[in-house]
């Protein structure tokens, strides 16, 4: 019953001209802070001028900032339709929650109001409940909410209540754009003047002019031979008076009203169509132009207007190409600083090409300002990850997403018991992807990410802590199942997820088991981590555990003893940490002894014939998992696992 | 004023007609204004006394529209005639892009036509404009009235435009030879834009 956002009309798409400029902005703002600026937002216009593509836009461009996002776009009629068909069911309660929990709700069409008593007052009550809930409410009408008839007072309050903007008719240059974008769109090219032609037919809505080019469309593609603007004329029946009169036709039509019954006037006006197509120079006309058009898109021209200032065209498409860039680099400056700080972005240095040296350092302070996200650690590179074949399937993968992160295997999530390299493996990922060109890896343990966002709530700053994340090329979470219960967490992983995962940015977790075993995980968040592989790591082989082994021996004398090796790695062990820790012990064993280390010393300390050494320390439990302190490799993440998350949770929750 | 706005993407013409008293400068704004539909005109302000001299002024717009994409607008002023009204005629005559000479036919009034034609120099040098680089035409009027009455077109070429510009011969009363002039010094007007009168 709702229907769904045409995919066609968003902002990209959207020619913006004078007659929209304010619209389109206040749309923006809206999409961008939904429930905050202007709450309703009421968009009037004739027909044909854009309040669906509009409307639609916010729609579209509110989905792409927080995908999770529930938004509604459904007429009015539709909804007047649906609410019928839920109290014929009787359902009207349920009807009225489930539009109460949209986050933006989009109305179009709004006057048929007229005469709907039951649902003004349907309409009041949603408006008011929307609005105390925080959420959006976009509407569009062809008049403004004073001048839809039998409304009433208290709705149309509450509709003028946010901000009401008004759609006028493109300009003649509007429409020349709007001509310009469709026509490529199309694929259809056209002799020069032939747009303008159209355009200058002062076509009072978009609908009527995209008919207008549908026809010379058409004419092209069923004739194979281009159009000009006689011809199109012709077709369109523009200007035809005039081209009675045998005069020389003009390369854009005036507008209708310009003939009247004086034909010594028409003449006239021809005669002065032609003389100013002639004066009007070429290259005068480009500058204009693109002084327009970058206006329009609210930059400074001045260097252009320079240019008009002169008497004769100096290397005008140059300055304009030159222009052109400047401005492209400050839509891209504009865009990454919109990334990191999205405060900063609407500094008008990014609006004025003159001061792209400005823009460039403003962009380099908010990218030094910012803090990248945690990255991963240095003590896990890739070529110290002993690999067998209890690890095998999970270091390929790992490859696999080395070589295309982000494309195979989306997310990889790393599964096996505490102390078999897991947190190796995702460091050593994070390592390898971060050597990546601009790359930005955020490498963190899931409790470290808790701590970050609950900091982040307490000092104000989710948004620049989204940002931070929202920027990251990839993101590796260490023990995922620690976002068990964290509700706020969760949703913020799930947005971050479905953000980067749509940019084909890599994610890596770990956990200790498959993630739909965890409990105190949202199905949407389990589902999402099963989506991509899930890569099991077994108990160390044989293989895993001499490498293991020899390289630690190595760090500790330089020629690690056979027998050792082969006694150690015969030894059954749970993980590779286990390993670790034992091998920790003989070593603490031979140190205390000031002996070497031996097989025989390595079997008398582990088979309970040597006295304990004070090196070694138990391990401690928590949630079910062993965790060493003896570690040869010691993970700060791990360490931290045990915290006491009550009062966190408070704030958490509290927010 | 600025002839043509790139940045605004405006074409403004002020086209001023000079002339001696009664050679019927206000009947050619007059006939114009007849002509012009009514969306493209705007009021004609005539400051006129009883016996319907021009006092002050005639103030015609007129709105071509959008022409190659720029908003296109004529203004035309007639001059008071009248010798002693000489302020006034420097005033209108300040910022104009073309002047068209009306010139009275009649035979009689060709002393007051090289009067005012000599006013009309000495004016515009006032405002520090070469008559002989400003658009000008010549349109000689009352060329219905009796031939007896009347200097030919030919002879008040040899009188009046001696440096030769575009002359034309006319009936403002009735409309002859009104648009003519008006393409006339328009075409005058917009070519010069060519020599680049920019922003």
């Amino acid at each position: 019953m709702t229907s769904a956002l045409n995919a066609k009309y968003s902002f990209d798409t959207f020619v913006v001209g004078a007659a929209n400029r304010l619209a389109v902005t206040a749309g923006r703002t809206v999409a961008e802070n939904p429930g905050s600026a202007y709450n309703p937002l009421f968009i009037y216009s004739g027909s044909g001028l854009g309040k669906t593509h509009l409307l639609m836009a916010v729609g579209h461009a509110a989905k792409k900032l927080s995908p999770a996002l529930n938004i509604e776009y459904l007429t009015l009629d539709e909804y007047v339709e649906a609410f019928h068909a839920a109290i014929a069911a009787g359902q009207g309660d349920a009807f009225r929650r489930r539009f109460q929990n949209v986050d933006v709700l989009l109305v179009d069409d709004v006057q048929f109001l007229t005469n709907r008593k039951e649902m003004q007052s349907e309409l009041l009550r949603l408006t008011e409940a929307l609005q105390g809930g925080g959420h959006q409410i976009v509407l569009t009408s062809d008049r403004p909410p004073p001048e839809i008839a039998d409304l009433d007072e208290r709705l149309i309050s509450r509709l003028s209540g946010g901000l009401v903007v008004d759609i006028g008719a493109p300009d003649y240059e509007t429409r020349v754009a709007i001509l310009r974008r469709k026509a490529d769109e199309r694929g259809a090219k056209f002799e020069p003047g032939v747009l303008e032609t159209v355009a200058g037919a002062e076509s009072g809505n978009v609908r009527e002019l995209m008919g207008a080019l549908n026809r010379l469309v058409a004419f092209q593609a069923v004739n194979d031979r281009s159009i000009n603007a006689e011809t199109a004329k012709q077709l369109l029946g523009i200007g035809t008076e005039s081209a009675d009169r045998g005069k020389p036709a003009a390369r854009e039509g005036p507008g209708p009203g310009a003939r009247g019954p004086g034909d010594e006037f028409g003449d006239f006006l021809a005669d002065v169509t032609v003389t100013v197509g002639k004066a009007v120079e070429a290259w005068r006309a480009r500058v204009g132009e693109a002084v327009l058009r970058w206006e329009g898109e609210g930059y400074r021209t001045r260097r252009l207007e320079a240019l008009l200032e002169r008497d004769t065209p100096a290397a005008v498409d140059e300055v304009i190409t030159a222009f052109t860039q400047d401005v492209e680099r400050l839509k891209e400056l504009e865009a990454e600083v919109a990334e990191l700080d999205p405060q900063a972005a609407g500094q008008s240095v990014f609006r004025d090409p003159e001061r792209v040296g400005e823009a460039e350092e403003v962009a380099a302070k908010v990218r030094g300002g910012a803090a990248p996200p945690p990255g991963p650690s240095g003590a896990f590179p890739l070529a110290a990850y002993a690999v067998g074949a209890s690890n095998e399937v999970a270091v390929s993968a790992a490859r696999a997403v080395l070589k295309q992160p982000g494309k195979k295997y989306n997310p990889l999530v790393l599964v096996g018991k505490s102390g078999l390299g897991k947190t190796h493996l995702l460091n050593a990922i994070g390592l390898e992807l971060a050597r990546g060109k601009r790359a930005v890896v955020a490498c963190l343990s899931t409790q470290a990410f808790v701590d970050e966002l609950i900091a982040a709530i307490d000092g104000d700053r989710v948004d620049w802590w989204r940002a931070r994340y929202r920027r990251a090329t990839a993101l590796l979470l260490d023990d995922i199942h620690l976002i068990a219960g964290k509700e706020r967490t969760q949703e913020e992983l799930f947005n971050l997820f479905n953000l980067l995962h749509d940019k084909e940015r890599q994610l890596v977790f770990t956990a200790p088991a498959h993630p739909h075993t965890l409990p105190g995980l949202e199905e949407r968040i389990t589902s999402r981590l099963e989506g991509g592989l899930v890569a099991q790591l077994t108990e160390p082989d044989r293989e895993v555990k001499r490498a293991v082994l020899e390289r630690m021996l190595g760090q500790h004398n330089a020629t690690p003893d056979p027998a050792l090796v082969d006694y150690l790695a015969d030894r059954p062990a749970e993980s590779v940490r286990g390993l670790v820790g034992e091998l920790q012990r003989v070593v603490g064993a031979a140190a205390a002894q000031d002996g070497p280390l031996t097989a025989g010393l390595a079997r008398e300390v582990l088979e309970g014939q040597a006295p304990r050494d004070s090196r070694r320390s138990a391990g401690f439990r928590t949630s079910g998992i062993v965790v060493s302190s003896l570690g040869g490799i010691k993970s700060r993440e791990k360490v931290v696992w045990d915290w006491s998350d009550v009062a966190d949770r408070v704030i958490e929750e509290f927010r | 004023m600025s002839l043509v706005n790139f940045t605004t993407r405006e074409i403004t013409c002020k086209i001023v007609y000079y002339g001696p008293g009664r050679s019927g400068k206000t009947s050619n704004l007059h006939y114009i204004y007849g002509r012009v539909p009514d969306s493209r005109r705007g009021r004609m302000v005539s400051l006129a006394t009883q016996t319907d001299r021009t006092l002050f002024f005639d103030f015609l717009p007129i709105d071509l529209g959008q022409i190659s994409g720029f908003s296109t607008r004529f203004q035309l002023y007639t001059v008071p005639g009248q010798v002693y009204y000489n302020a006034t005629r420097r005033l209108v005559l300040q910022g104009a892009d073309g002047v068209v000479f009306v010139g009275d036919s009649q035979a009689r009034q060709l002393d007051e036509n090289l009067e005012s034609l000599q006013n009309l120099q000495s004016n515009l040098l006032e405002h520090g404009v070469d008559i002989r680089t400003i658009p000008l035409v010549l349109q000689y009027n009352k060329q219905d009235l009796p031939r007896e009455l009347i200097l030919s077109a030919a002879d008040l070429d040899d009188a009046l435009n001696f440096r030769g510009v575009p002359s034309f011969s006319a009936d403002a009363l009735h409309g002859k030879g009104v648009f003519e002039t008006l393409k006339g010094i328009s075409e005058l007007v917009l070519k010069k834009l060519a020599a680049g009168t920019a922003a």
